[in-house]
């Protein structure tokens, strides 16, 4: 079998492993990586900063590699290739064979030639160790600097900062971003950066680095000018360099300034020998992004098939947020072009800078840069790709404009090539086709194409061409909910709250047609109820509920119910314990331990269910809420109490959340939990609201779930104290619980959100629609009328007329019956109960 | 009730008084070890309705406990475990034509519900 050996596992060394494996080629493959750990995601590296373990980084592990057939080796360097054998030789002494060697050593960040650069606190920012040693060195600092005034030395600031120093930025060049922004751009973005607290130096040339004997800092850093700056850490960002030195070692052809020269086929002048990624240099440049990266892992994967797959450079426009400022750049940013025209709009109130290059005949957009404000980014990128005609007064395309006539690009207007999603290289092209092969909603497109899985920038346009594809398709989307209302829920949701509208009969009469179904029902009951929280057996709701609602328990295959009384974060004292098992063995009911951290009962006839909760609400239980659409548990772990890791209360806030949120009615079940630490016991990443304690207080994180589709949930805000942490959870619920469709999980709601994740950061921490204190009343009120319904219901004779069997007899449901299994009842199989029917008979 | 009378009239059965029946909704009565579901809705004529409580589909004594509503202008009843809808007053299953349950004649009459045999 053909044997390939690939060096470097960073993620386009990863990439290309990804792809071979999928691929029809049959080979053997080997990969050794330096690093300790397998591919990591280095893109969102500065995540680790806020939370993220280097775990959720991962984009492999060994076991995954052994799964796949695949021989890894981690922390051991490629020391020396002899081409001539074609074998590699590691530094620790290992020798591998190959037929095919691919580079993919990426590249390592330039550390200025700089007299005193190998100081103790000098550091640099490319790897997970990386960020473990600026974190430790960070400890009880006052000030960090960064060199290097560009895109990474930026978000390397933004990290500095988040650690809590004293952040500094020294840049040699005049201004900062000088490849990506013109001089205007950046000019805004330093002025936005420094109204942050970052300071930022530009024109420095350091000339030297001391220790710094007498002062409080540790080292001081001299500057040509004749400028000092004393500083406790430095981190060097000033750019990176390729690692080729394998290559100039065996003869490989390699850029004057770096870089292994590569052809289309991304083949160095060794035809055996590959390079992909960082370390290529492919046509005199090096692509530093991933995109480009894994665009030629793919064209070297090809050659190795049938099918060759040419790598013909890459787009390296960008859109990114550094130290929460939008940016963005697009193709030819400093109009280099000859003949080009720019076109500038500044607004130094809102600190919004933005600037097109257009071509001489005023036809083509060459470039562009935003900052401050990024949302035409995606249009404009657009126009640049596909080179589509602009429009004749093509300022209009970046002056603030009026809502309503945005000079959106129509998405029917791009060419099936037009590259919409970069991250997972999705076309136009891509997207129809998975819409002719069956995809028929934003959320399909998504798990079809993987467009707008990775940064996600690419949402909205994505949202776009969906929307319009389906009105072409005439398929114009059905969101009529049922036969009797031609409304989505959150449109029925608006017209009851606007209305105040009380009753469902009412909500028929004005809006609908019929007489309301088992969709329409239960949907009306539950807005009804998050909105007034009425007691839901109130007689004019009882025909709303599922059974499930109605007999507040849940139906069970048989016709009986469970019975899941509330254990708030999982705490219960034995006593209690005991009364569940007192219980249970009256009733003959079948218990079990669930996954929310609650003992459910199985198998209550319906006539039983008043008695079974009078004497569970004796006890001091309430009702758990498991038939409804509602907050169902909090999980929690331990905590600081108990835990040696512990760094809060963890039991203690998951009981406050949980009895703050009980019965809150939503268009799907919730689900919470609570974890101590990082170490993450609860499991909290896996639920619509999850808390996670840091040192300094609470991490939020929104819209994960388990179930058919897991989804891993999305970092929210950092570092809480316990009041913050409660109101943004206040706004982020009722936000749902207002605005998302029938039976829709947090998750989906929020990939339906136009803006996404960013959009509901907006509206729940920087009250972009200036709904919060709204949201936060509703949900006092929610709060504040709380009651336990099996509480109201076994106090009141009239709604227990409804749990009898059967209104002229005493008898039981002779149907119902069980048989014994491992020491509990259990519903018999359709064939055990005709025979002990036919027994009896 | 005289003997004339009980030769020329169906037998009846009183199953329940009216304010036994919840609006909107279902109950469930028992004649002769047969289950029947009733269900009470009050804006309709007629206003009550009877069919079998079993649900030969999802196998359990359970159709009384479903959401009624009305489908393509037939008044239904959904089925509690797998939703699907019977027709209230043929016992029609409208997903499957090969199932369907046992409909009954029930009248109110002087706030009673009574079932005629
Ligand atoms: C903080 C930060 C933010 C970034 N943000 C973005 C962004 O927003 N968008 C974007 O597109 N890009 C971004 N990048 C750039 C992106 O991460 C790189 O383009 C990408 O990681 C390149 O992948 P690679 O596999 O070529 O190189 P790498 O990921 O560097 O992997 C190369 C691997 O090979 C190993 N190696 C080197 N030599 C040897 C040897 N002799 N033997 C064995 N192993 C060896 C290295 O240790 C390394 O693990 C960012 C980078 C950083 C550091
Ligand atoms: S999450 Fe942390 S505090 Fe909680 S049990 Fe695990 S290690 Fe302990
Ligand atoms: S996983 Fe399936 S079988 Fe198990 S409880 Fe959920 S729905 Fe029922
Ligand atoms: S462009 Fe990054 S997810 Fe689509």
């Amino acid at each position: 079998m053909l044997k390939v050996v690939v060096v470097g596992n960073g993620m386009v060394g990863h990439h290309y492993v990804e792809q071979l494996v999928a691929s029809e080629v049959e080979a053997q493959v080997t990969v050794i990586g330096g690093e300790t750990r397998p591919a990591y995601d280095r893109v969102h590296l500065s995540e680790v900063f806020s939370g993220r373990s280097p775990e959720d980084l991962a984009l492999t592990t060994r076991d995954r590699y052994i799964e796949l057939g695949v021989e890894a080796h981690f922390g051991d360097f490629v020391a020396s290739i002899d081409r001539e054998n074609k074998t590699v030789t590691t530094e620790s002494g290992k020798q591998y064979a190959y037929d095919k060697l691919v580079l993919a050593t990426g590249s390592y960040p330039f550390v200025p030639p700089v007299k005193g650069n190998d100081l103790e606190p000098c550091l640099v920012y490319r790897t997970i160790d990386d960020l473990g040693m600026i974190q430790a060195q960070a400890k009880d600092r006052k000030v960090g600097v960064v060199v290097g005034g560009g895109l990474l030395g930026l978000e390397c600031a933004n990290a500095v900062k988040n650690l809590g120093l004293e952040t500094h930025v020294v840049e040699f060049a005049p201004g900062l971003m000088g490849v990506q922004l013109d001089n205007g751009g950046s000019a805004m973005l330093r002025r936005k950066i420094e109204a942050l607290g970052v300071q930022v130096h530009t024109s420095k040339a350091t000339q030297v680095i001391e220790e710094n004997s007498d002062g409080d800092t540790r080292l001081v850093m001299q500057f040509a000018d004749g400028g000092s700056l004393e500083t406790d850490m430095i981190v060097f960002s000033a750019g990176i360099r390729p690692y080729d030195q394998l290559a100039r070692d065996c003869g490989l052809t390699v850029g004057e300034r770096g870089g292994i020269e590569v052809d289309y086929h991304c083949k160095t002048s060794d035809s055996d020998i590959f390079a992909i990624g960082e370390c290529a240099l492919f046509g005199g440049r090096i692509f530093g992004l991933v995109a480009p990266g894994y665009r030629m892992a793919e064209a070297a994967v090809s050659q190795l098939g049938n099918d060759s797959v040419a790598f013909q450079g890459a787009d390296m426009s960008t859109k990114l947020k550094l130290l929460g400022v939008d940016v963005g750049s697009i193709g030819d940013a400093h109009g280099k072009e000859e003949g080009s025209v720019a076109y500038t709009f500044s607004d130094e109130r809102i600190d919004v800078y933005k600037r097109l290059i257009v071509s001489a005949d005023g036809k083509k957009l060459l470039g562009a840069v935003l900052v401050g404000d990024c949302s035409d980014y995606d249009t404009l990128l657009q126009y640049f790709l596909n080179g589509i005609d602009l429009p004749a007064d093509p300022q209009t395309l970046i002056l603030p404009y009026n809502a309503g006539d945005a000079p959106a690009l129509g998405a029917a207007a791009l060419p099936a090539t037009a590259t919409i999603c970069s991250c997972h290289n999705v076309s136009k092209g891509d997207i129809v086709a998975a819409m002719d092969g069956g995809a028929c909603s934003l959320a399909d497109v998504k798990s079809e194409t993987a467009a707008s899985t990775g940064c996600g920038g690419c949402a909205a346009l994505l949202k776009n061409i969906v929307d319009d594809e389906m009105a072409a398709r005439g398929l114009e989307v059905n969101k009529a909910m049922c036969e009797h209302f031609n409304f989505t829920r959150q449109e029925m949701f608006h017209l009851i709250k606007v209305g105040s509208i009380k009753t469902f009969e009412e909500l028929l009469e004005k809006h609908g047609t019929g007489r309301g179904c088992e969709i329409c029902k239960p949907t009306a009951g539950s807005i009804l109820a998050s909105l007034w929280n009425d007691y839901i057996l109130e007689e004019k709701h009882v025909g709303l509920q599922d059974t499930n609602d109605n007999f507040l328990a849940n139906m069970q295959k048989n016709g009986t119910y469970s019975v899941v009384p509330r254990i708030p974060g999982g705490e219960i004292t034995p006593d209690k314990l005991i009364v569940l098992g007192q219980v249970a063995k009256k009733y003959s009911l079948y218990t079990k331990i669930t996954g929310g951290q609650r003992v459910d009962l199985f198998g209550a006839r319906v006539q039983h269910l008043p008695a079974i909760w009078e004497e569970l609400i004796e006890a001091g239980f309430e009702t758990g809420h498991a038939y409804g659409k509602a907050l169902r548990t909090v999980k929690s772990c331990v905590g600081s109490t108990w835990c040696r890791y512990g760094v809060q209360d963890s039991v203690a806030m998951a009981l406050y959340v949980e009895n703050r949120y009980k019965g809150l009615r939503s268009p799907h079940k919730l689900k919470s939990a609570v974890s101590g630490c990082t170490r993450e016991c609860a499991e909290a990443q896996s639920k619509d609201f999850g808390v996670i304690a840091t040192e300094n207080g609470w991490n939020l994180f929104v819209c994960g779930n388990g179930g058919m589709k897991p989804r891993h949930a999305d970092l929210f805000a950092t570092d809480l104290d316990d009041e913050t942490l409660i109101k943004y959870i206040d706004r982020f619920l009722m936000f749902y619980v207002n605005t998302a469709d029938r039976l829709q999980r947090t998750s989906v709601w929020m990939d339906n959100l136009e803006g996404g994740l960013d959009y509901l950061k907006q509206v729940v921490i920087e009250d972009s629609l200036g709904i919060a204190a709204e949201l936060e009343e509703q949900m006092n009120n929610v709060v504040g009328t709380y009651q336990c319904e099996w509480k109201t219901t076994v106090e009141d004779p009239e709604k227990l007329k409804r749990f009898r069997q059967f209104v002229n007899s005493e008898a039981e449901d002779r149907d119902i019956i069980f048989v014994e299994e491992r020491g509990q009842p259990r519903p018999a199989t359709e064939e055990e109960r005709e025979q002990i029917l036919a027994k009896s008979a | 009730m005289s003997n004339t009378q009980q030769a020329l009239e169906p037998q009846t059965i009183t199953l329940c008084g009216l304010s036994d029946l919840i609006p909107n909704s279902g109950i469930c009565a028992e004649v002769d070890g047969q289950q029947i579901a009733l269900f009470y809705l009050p804006s309709e004529t007629p206003q009550v309705y009877a069919i079998g409580n079993w649900d030969p589909i999802g196998k359990a004594n359970v159709l009384a406990r479903g959401i009624v509503g009305d489908i393509d202008g037939r008044l239904v009843v959904a089925s509690p475990l797998y939703k699907q809808h019977f027709d209230l007053l043929t016992g029609e299953c409208l997903e499957d034509d090969q199932v369907s349950v046992a409909a009954f004649s029930v009248t109110l009459v002087a706030d009673q519900v009574l079932l005629s045999l």
